[in-house]
């Protein structure tokens, strides 16, 4: 599949203070990638950088095959953007803000048809000052779209949803992946990448720590817990090799003809990878 | 040429859907037109009063609607990130500077024509005296105030603060150059020196001689060198400061 988004070696400061370390990762065309990491990772920086809103100092970057800091008008037209902070003009209604959007590119999407998209329909004339949060965070969307961009770039677009509402977002995300656009998507929400992206950069402190579909980084530790009670004492053993540990507690334990009670092997969860990953100090 | 009129028409909708901006900028110099002319009925340096101060307040209109008006607009709109998600449009910088600068324009020569009719059908005054040379200054006058506002937008970092900041530059500058029906010549020295630099002082010398003289648009030389002197000074510092993103929270 051909590349839709390279970074080699990207590498950001400000004021003396690294905010990037030198990323790379690819994004195919059609892939939703996720790039998932706490407050203060590099995220949005990642991001802005390839949006063409801010100079990197290092490092190579082709987004659709341009160099976003020179700007040019073929990728404008091919991208939708959607800000971690922006608003809308308060006074127009949904209908209009999309239709004026619209008007920006030279084959843009039916404004009805986007209003629908993003689950707007009922708030078509509204004014967007009257919109809740999410839902004017949907009309960004819908700002995003009515360009009918091969790329969209979403800047932890469900930040401060309810539940309800972020499991809607999430499938308005997905059918952009049936759509067959390709979707950078920035998130703190472990759960969120895991349910939306193909594939998860994990990035902290400017640097990329982990990367690969949500299975692959579950698999890259090949760690188990194994729990047990003994003589009601909850037993916790970590390990690289569960299969030997095993065998020689179960023999231990047939021996003396004891029960392991409660025994139970687990396999950690992309939540226990994650937090492992971004907890574990920096120059580990 | 497409895009142009795409971006004016929303930007003519936004003006007119702003309450705020059609009474604060559309409204309130022809209201300050008709308590001026009701309190002052005579005459005024031995013209007529009522065309003493439609010229006075078209001045004031000026500046009031290009200069305050823009700098409110732009500066709310960066700040609430909506000039920086339009980066990302494939809409031009250029075309879209265009279209604000052009709305603009057109409110305050509607602001012009408003202003010429409630003084013709309320006060009895007259009508432009050169007729093209006032056309020329609704442009002059536009264009002088919206390059310092455009200035002013660099250098306000506050979409809060905007409004205020605003008023306390424009409503002291229009008392001093003469907007409101006093001439500087009675000032203290003081006031008469700082009247003296003031743009919108120049812009009425040339507003009197088109409206009241007949003069033409370039009957006062110096005067026009002050008023595009203020206009490009106001460019460059938005040549040097404007920024498309809000400031960093
Ligand atoms: N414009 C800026 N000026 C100075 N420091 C910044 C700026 N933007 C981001 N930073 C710093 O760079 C780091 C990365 O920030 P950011 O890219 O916003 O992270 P994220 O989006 O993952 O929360 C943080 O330490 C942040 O404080
Ligand atoms: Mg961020």
């Amino acid at each position: 599949m051909p590349t839709a988004i390279a970074v080699r070696d990207l590498r950001k400061s400000y004021d003396g203070i690294e905010a990037l370390r030198g990323i790379s990762f690819d994004v195919q065309e059609g892939e939703v990638f996720g790039l998932l990491g706490p407050n203060g990772a590099g995220k949005t920086t990642t991001v802005e950088i390839l949006e063409g809103y801010r100079r990197r100092d290092s490092g190579d970057v082709a987004v659709l095959g341009h160099d976003p800091s020179d700007a040019p008008r073929d990728l404008r037209e091919r991208m939708g953007v959607v800000l971690q902070h922006s608003e809308n003009l308060s006074l127009l209604t949904v209908h209009e803000v999309l239709r004026m959007f619209g008007g920006y590119y030279e084959s843009p999407r039916d404004v009805d048809e986007v209003v629908a998209l993003v689950g707007l329909a009922d708030k078509r004339d509204a004014r967007v000052r009257t919109l809740s949060g999410g839902q004017k965070r949907r009309l960004d969307l819908g700002t995003a779209l009515v360009g009918d961009p091969d790329l969209v770039f979403l800047d932890e677009p469900t930040t401060g949803f309810d539940p309800a509402a972020r499991r809607s977002a999430w499938e308005m995300i997905r059918s952009l992946r049936a759509l067959g656009k390709t979707v950078l998507l920035t998130t703190h929400y472990l759960d969120e990448a895991q349910q939306l992206a193909d594939r998860v950069a994990v990035i902290r402190a400017g640097q990329i720590i982990a990367l690969g579909t949500p299975a692959d980084l579950i698999g890259e530790t090949r760690r188990a817990e194994i729990r047990f009670r003994r003589d009601g004492e909850l037993v916790t053993i970590e390990t690289d090799e569960p299969t030997r540990v095993l065998a020689g507690l179960t023999a231990e334990a047939l021996s003396a003809g004891r029960e392991l009670e409660q025994l139970e092997i687990r396999r950690p969860s992309l939540e226990d990878v994650y937090l492992e990953l971004v907890e574990e100090p920096e120059d580990a | 040429m497409k895009a142009l009129a795409h971006q004016l028409s929303f930007e003519q909708r936004i003006f007119w859907r702003s309450r705020e901006a059609a009474v604060f900028i559309f409204i309130f110099p022809l209201l300050l037109y008709t308590l001026l002319a009701t309190v002052y009925s005579g005459e005024i340096d031995d013209r007529p009063s009522a065309d003493v101060l439609l010229a006075g307040l078209f001045g004031y209109g000026a500046a009031n609607t290009a200069f305050g008006g823009l700098a409110i607009i732009l500066v709310g709109r960066r700040e609430y990130g909506i000039l920086k998600r339009l980066r990302a449009t494939p809409l031009t910088p250029r075309t879209y500077l265009a279209a604000v600068l052009l709305s603009i324009l057109l409110v305050f020569a509607l602001q012009s024509v408003a202003l010429l009719v409630l003084g013709s059908l309320g006060f009895g005054a007259s009508a432009p005296a050169n007729a093209l040379g006032f056309a020329g200054s609704v442009v002059l006058g536009a264009a002088c105030f919206a390059g310092l506002g455009v200035g002013a937008a660099s250098l306000i970092r506050s979409a809060e603060g905007v409004s205020a900041v605003v008023n306390v530059v424009l409503l002291p500058m229009a008392f001093l150059s003469g907007s409101f029906g006093s001439t500087p010549e009675d000032y203290p020295a003081f006031l008469e020196a700082i009247a003296d630099v003031l743009p919108l002082t120049y812009f009425l010398q040339i507003v009197n001689g088109v409206y009241l003289d007949g003069d033409s648009l370039f009957a006062h030389p110096r005067a026009l060198a002050v008023v595009a002197a203020w206009g490009l000074a106001g460019l460059v510092v938005a040549w040097r400061r404007f920024t498309w993103v809000p400031r960093e929270r």
